[in-house]
């Protein structure tokens, strides 16, 4: 056998919390693993068995479509058994903790979690609390990572690199975990970070993430080479943070004439459900610039890589 | 470590073309047939036997590409350290094609065995044989044989065999590495 194929590189980490938790070279690790994996995805038959012997549990107490299906496609395409659990047909409406329904699905060996989860931090508490991986689908307003993985994985396959690159988050960053999670990762490879939105959907203290923050959208495009558009989470708003939708639209929306009239070709991205005519027009939406589509299809070869490289860390004890 | 040399590079240069008209022999026009690499370290030896096979048969249209197995290893998780996978390439349809797996050694027969499931996801070949330049005689976990062997060799357990390239290490030879 050979030797030499034998690096020392494996994740910093058990979990997947956040991105605040990994380093660079785990995010490259991740990239370089995530490229094999995009090959797997195009062959004839489109699975490996290297976590054969693995059950993964998907709990979701927050609803989610693309997210749910990445993670369960990628699990499967690795071999791996698959539970899934949504809340709304859960015990927990019974009265249950989060503990203790967790513990009662590992009680059945189950080997990893991928969870999201309404409450900000929920992973991190559960993470001290029981023994296997975690994997963070979304955690409330906090972090969503392995969005962001895929968000900087989409730009590098675009741009060769992230070093130096002008990245822009619009929309509604005071709801976002994937503005937060981005901003994690985008600054860990070394991009420049701006975000963009009304003030009322701003944090506060946003620029002490070390972000130029920009209350223009096109200043903030004449700035950038990528553009991020954020959906508007009216689920996540409680009061009116602007006018109207058709007011938003008008000072925040991407549509095809502010893109012409820049002068040079940025990319378009966006984490999804598009709301079309709001954040952005169908016209950018389904353009040559957007990458939204390779968002979605890099997302299975990244989340492969993530459950890869953590199920790398898992030992059997005999 | 103790290291003694079992193939120089004239031995080397005379096996690699012993090995090429063996293959010529089973394969004719190589119309039909498939070269794949192993990665990491079979990918020389499948770039030179295709070097040599183009010049020998005057043609540079070969089928030549390199397979990476460590998704498919029986030993995940069971290292010390977790392998980091290397790229695949396979730039043709391997559907009824007549493959050969080249690898530098053939030792317990594990990676060969990753590599006939790999190259199954692929399609259907129609055959696959496989080629080593080293064959590590008595050593194999699983019954698999090489069909063209450069060179039989005897080993203990603890000895590590490494076949060095020109453009890699900058000599064309095989060592027996001794602790």
């Amino acid at each position: 056998m050979n030797e030499q194929a034998i690096i020392k590189n494996q994740l910093s980490t058990e979990h997947l919390l956040g991105i605040k938790q990994i380093t660079a070279a785990d995010i490259n690790l991740i990239f370089e693993t995530a490229d094999q994996f995009k090959e797997v995805l195009n062959r004839p038959i489109k699975k490996v068995p290297s976590l054969r012997d693995i059950t993964v549990a998907n709990l979701f107490f927050e609803n989610s479509t693309r997210t749910r299906i990445s993670f369960e496609l990628a699990e499967k395409r690795l071999g791996a058994d698959v539970v899934n659990f949504s809340a709304a047909s859960s015990s927990l409406k019974k009265g249950e903790t989060l503990i203790d329904t967790v513990n009662n699905i590992l009680a059945m060996k189950v080997d990893m979690v991928v969870m999201r989860h309404p409450n900000p931090g929920s992973c991190i508490f559960l993470s001290r609390h029981i023994d296997v991986p975690i994997i963070n689908a979304g955690d409330g307003a906090h972090e969503h990572p392995t969005q962001a993985l895929l968000d900087t994985y989409s730009i590098r396959e675009q741009h060769g690199s992230l070093k130096g690159k002008k990245v822009v988050i619009v929309g509604d960053i005071l709801h976002s975990r994937v503005a937060l999670s981005n901003i994690f990762c985008l600054q860990k490879l070394g991009a420049e970070v701006m975000v963009c939105g009304p003030t009322t959907l701003m944090p506060k203290y946003i620029a002490s993430l070390g972000v130029k923050v920009e209350h223009n959208l096109r200043r903030a495009l004449e700035w950038c080479d990528v553009a991020n558009m954020l959906r508007i989470q009216l689920e996540r708003q409680e009061i009116m943070y602007f006018p109207s939708l058709r007011e938003y639209s008008m000072m925040y929306g991407l549509t095809k004439e502010i893109l012409d009239s820049l002068g040079k070709k940025i990319t378009v991205m966006h984490p999804g459900p598009i709301n079309r005519g709001v954040e952005i027009t169908s016209d950018v939406a389904d353009s040559s610039q957007s990458i939204i589509l390779d968002q979605v299809e890099n997302g299975v070869a990244v989340r492969m890589a993530i459950l890869y490289l953590l199920a790398g860390k898992i030992k059997r004890e005999e | 470590m103790k290291s003694k040399t079992i193939l120089d590079k004239k031995s080397f240069e005379l096996t690699i073309s012993r090995l090429c008209y063996q293959l010529i022999e089973n394969h004719d026009n190589f119309v039909d047939t498939a070269l794949i690499g192993i990665q990491p370290r079979g990918i020389p030896l499948a770039n030179r036997i295709a070097k040599q096979l183009g010049q020998i048969l005057g043609k540079n249209d070969l089928s030549l590409g390199n397979i990476d197995v460590t998704f498919s290893r029986d030993d995940f998780r069971r290292r010390e350290h977790p392998i980091v996978p290397k790229s695949t390439k396979m730039d043709f349809i391997v559907e009824d094609k007549k493959v050969v797996l080249i690898d530098d050694v053939l030792f317990t027969g594990r990676t060969v065995r990753a590599a006939l499931d790999e190259i199954l996801a692929y399609g259907r070949p129609r055959e696959v044989e496989l080629l080593v330049l080293i064959d590590r005689r008595f050593s194999r976990h699983l019954p698999i044989e090489p069909n063209y062997v450069g060179s039989t060799i005897d080993t203990m357990a603890t000895e590590k065999i490494k076949v060095e390239w020109e453009e890699l290490e900058g000599k064309d030879r095989v060592l027996v590495q001794r602790k």
